[in-house]
């Protein structure tokens, strides 16, 4: 079914605006392939495939191979592909912003990605939360120190329904669950919510530093709106013995739960070898953007 | 026996947990970022009708339910038990009156109802949405009052009790929808 036309015609304003303000910023537009040989594996993302080629999850393979290149702001909106993903915020093919600027930090990262959502959404500066401040708020345990076993008692303790095959040793796994069921929830209710210094446990392809008090966390930051995840950003991991060592860990814990390894992507560690410069990346979904911005329910009035 | 993947859930499923089948009415898909796919699933069991939540994680796979559903025409009452008789191929099932529940109260002999069936046993059945019923007993009606608003309880021939307007008398037909056992409108004789 087509949705209401007036949506698509909203999206295409807020699509133009959002091109606008990247080329404000002296953002350089960017293509990359949707298909190609090599993918970054993750844990939960189960990429497709068409003939032996697997269709891109997200364009952040390629627009690394550019900035190591030597472009420096860069940004792309593109359609990206992730199996089995279908729900009211979710479908296999969907549209994603991603940005990249040399020289940025996390901070200026946020700053950024902050000035993008004021700018399109028309709302008040984000707060700023930590994410063990989130979770001391909405859960009340340290997402730091928190032994698995804590975990899982206070899960048991939220009374939140908790699934047959949970990982009985895997923290991260409880974390998800209770940020998922506990924390999104009450995530940017009052405005536009960004969360910050993720578990080290959870970098991703983020750099891992320590905080003040020593602790070490993973310089990522997510952007929340009314309980929605809109967006997801890194101080980049530039180093790339790290980056092998981070993938091969997800190929682990890949296998553990009975899904094939991905043969890491060779090109970026490549490039990263040659030099990554220090950086700040984000990615957005534009159909939940689009939603939200719209007032919606579901992506699928906003697509299409 | 088949079984469904966590990637296969939809809405309208029927699975079997422990023995007893369910399906799922409603289902929200829930994924943080980098974290498991979260199926939360409202499910209802289809022996007691009783709705549950329940959450899976990607990966976990459920038994698929034999369950059917066909046309049946409830045939007569014995004992305490209903028997019906499948349109299809007339084979019949006897239900008792747990299983028929509150539509053993709107449905005559000779009425066409929906039987469910798991593991070729009767389980469940459901009446047509809205049945035609004469009126049994009632309350005389009051003179000159055809104000809709004013109900008197009234007891249909299959035995239902349900509340209609005041005006109505003994040897009407109503129209009475079977799953709020209300009164709809005063009918004329089925054919």
């Amino acid at each position: 079914m087509c949705p209401k036309l007036s949506n698509l015609e909203h999206r295409s304003k807020l699509l133009a605006d959002l091109r606008h303000f990247f080329s404000q910023r002296n953002f350089l537009e960017v293509e990359t392939p949707l298909l190609s040989s090599e993918v970054i594996p993750e844990q939960h993302i189960e990429p497709l495939v068409v003939h032996s080629q697997y269709l891109q999850a997200s364009p952040e393979l390629h627009m690394k191979r550019l900035l190591a290149a030597g472009m420096t702001s860069i940004y792309q909106v593109t359609r990206s592909f992730r199996g089995h993903e279908q729900g009211t915020l979710h479908a296999p093919e969907f549209t994603i912003v991603e940005w990249y600027r040399v020289g940025d930090d996390m901070q200026a990262g946020i700053t950024l990605l902050d000035e993008l959502c004021q700018s399109l959404l028309d709302t008040r500066p984000a707060t700023r939360t930590s994410y063990s401040e989130s979770f001391s708020r909405h859960v009340g345990i340290c997402p730091h120190t928190s032994t698995v076993s804590t975990l899982i008692d206070r899960a048991r303790a939220l009374r939140i329904e908790i699934p047959a095959n949970m990982p009985q040793h895997d923290r991260d796994e409880w974390l998800n669950l209770l940020l998922a069921t506990q924390v999104e929830p009450n995530l940017g209710i009052k405005g536009p919510e960004i969360l910050f210094d993720y578990p080290a446990s959870q970098a991703a392809l983020a750099k891992i530093a320590p905080r003040k008090d020593g602790i070490q966390v993973a310089r990522r930051f997510e952007l929340y709106w009314r309980g929605v995840e809109l967006a997801n950003g890194y101080d980049e991991l530039t180093d790339a013995a790290e980056l092998q060592n981070r993938l091969e860990n997800v190929n682990e814990k890949r296998v553990a739960d009975d899904r094939p390894a991905l043969s890491l992507p060779k090109s970026l560690l490549q490039a990263m070898e040659r030099g990554l410069p220090a950086c700040s990346g984000c990615a957005l979904g534009f159909d939940r953007l689009a939603m939200l911005a719209l007032g919606k329910k579901s992506i699928a009035e906003v697509m299409p | 026996m088949s079984s469904y993947s966590t990637n296969e859930f939809r809405k309208g499923l029927k699975i079997q947990i422990d023995g007893v089948p369910f399906q799922i009415i409603e289902m929200n898909f829930r994924k943080p970022g980098k974290g498991a796919s979260l199926y939360e699933c409202k499910m209802k069991n289809l022996i007691r009708g009783t709705v549950t939540d329940k959450t899976y994680r990607a990966g976990q796979s459920l038994e698929a339910a034999d369950v059917e559903e066909f046309t049946a025409q409830f045939l007569y009452r014995q004992g305490t038990d209903y028997v019906f008789m499948k349109n299809d191929d007339y084979e019949q099932y006897e239900l008792t009156n747990e299983q028929v529940g509150d539509v053993g109260k709107f449905i005559k002999e000779g009425l066409d109802c929906q039987l469910m069936i798991y593991n070729n046993n009767p389980i469940a059945v459901t009446a047509p949405n809205h049945v035609i019923l004469q009126v049994e007993y009632c309350e005389p009606a009051t003179k000159g009052n055809t104000a809709t608003n004013v109900s008197k309880p009234v007891k249909m021939e299959t035995g239902a009790e349900i509340l209609a307007p005041a005006f109505i008398n003994i040897g009407d037909w109503l129209r009475v929808d079977t799953r709020t056992a209300e009164y709809i409108e005063r009918s004329k004789k089925p054919e």
